[in-house]
């Protein structure tokens, strides 16, 4: 995998692990532990006022829009900016809300759906998040959804960048 | 069976016997019968394994027919590895910002609105 070299410098220190497994064709899950109370991660998950703080992707991207109605049928918006100004967005439904262990939406996006349920589980202080993303078909699996075109659109920015200084 | 090759992979990648018998054979390449000692199963279930893996192109056999020697193919994991990465660059980044970011809550004592 590409080594990150432009991981924030503020969060040296702590850091764990991120792991991704395709426990079976359409589904991948990503777990990750941090060194905070449940409550915290919790909020930062999906208070609006957090999430833009962190959940932007690539280094250059930017969320002006983060809307949230955190109840079950409740919708929610985010929009992500790259460096260049294109945007990308993508909307969803809760389907579940438990507060402070399990949330439950699904994902709309191009015409694809994709149902993710993210646990948030504590010990001694720590708090492990599993996000299991469930594709609805192989075809949306295949094509990836929003995380994976923000997160593949780094690698046409650089691409562009490069072309630009050859020329 | 599914006819594109990634989701052959991922097919055979979604059990955990056959993910072992990968994590054994990334150590060098063993006949059924030593393949099957550690799983306590029968060689024909170990061979059922071997096929799957044989047609998600993750393992070559040897052509001796008396050992048939079974190696690693490590080129449609990359594949997956590759469709994963998109994920991985978004994922990767925002959870190393928010390991910052929850520092930042905690020193600032803001989680007055955790139980919202």
């Amino acid at each position: 995998m590409t080594p990150r070299s432009d991981a924030p410098a503020a969060a040296a220190g702590r850091r764990h692990e991120t792991n991704y497994s395709t426990p079976s064709e359409r589904e991948l899950v990503i777990t990750r532990t941090f060194d905070a109370p449940r409550s915290l991660v919790w909020a930062a998950f999906t208070d609006p006022k957090h999430l833009p703080h962190w959940h932007t992707g690539p280094d250059g991207f930017t969320m002006p829009v983060c809307e949230i109605d955190l109840r079950p049928g409740g919708s929610w918006r985010y929009v992500w900016r790259n460096a260049q100004g294109r945007e990308f967005s993508a909307t969803g439904t809760y389907r579940d809300v438990e507060p402070p262990t399990r949330l439950v939406s699904v994902t709309h996006f191009e015409g694809e759906e994709q149902t993710s349920t993210t646990t948030f589980a504590e010990e001694s202080g720590r708090t492990t998040v599993t996000v299991t993303m469930l594709f609805a078909s192989k075809a949306s699996r295949d094509r990836g959804l929003p995380y994976a075109k923000v997160g593949t659109e780094m690698n046409h920015a650089r691409l562009d960048a490069y072309l630009a200084s050859r020329r | 069976m599914s006819a594109d090759p990634l989701s052959r992979t991922f097919a055979a990648l979604a059990d955990p016997t056959r993910r072992a018998i990968l994590a054994r054979l990334a150590n060098g390449e063993c006949t059924v019968g030593e393949l099957a000692r550690p799983f306590a199963m029968s060689g024909p279930a170990v061979s059922k394994h071997l096929k799957v893996l044989e047609r998600a192109g993750l393992i070559s056999r040897g052509r001796d027919a008396q050992w048939r020697p079974c190696r690693l193919r490590a080129a449609p994991i990359r594949k997956v590895a590759h469709w994963a990465d998109g994920y991985r660059r978004f994922w990767d980044a925002s959870y190393e910002r928010l390991d910052a970011y929850l520092d930042h809550l905690e020193s600032e004592g803001k989680d007055d609105d955790a139980a919202k």
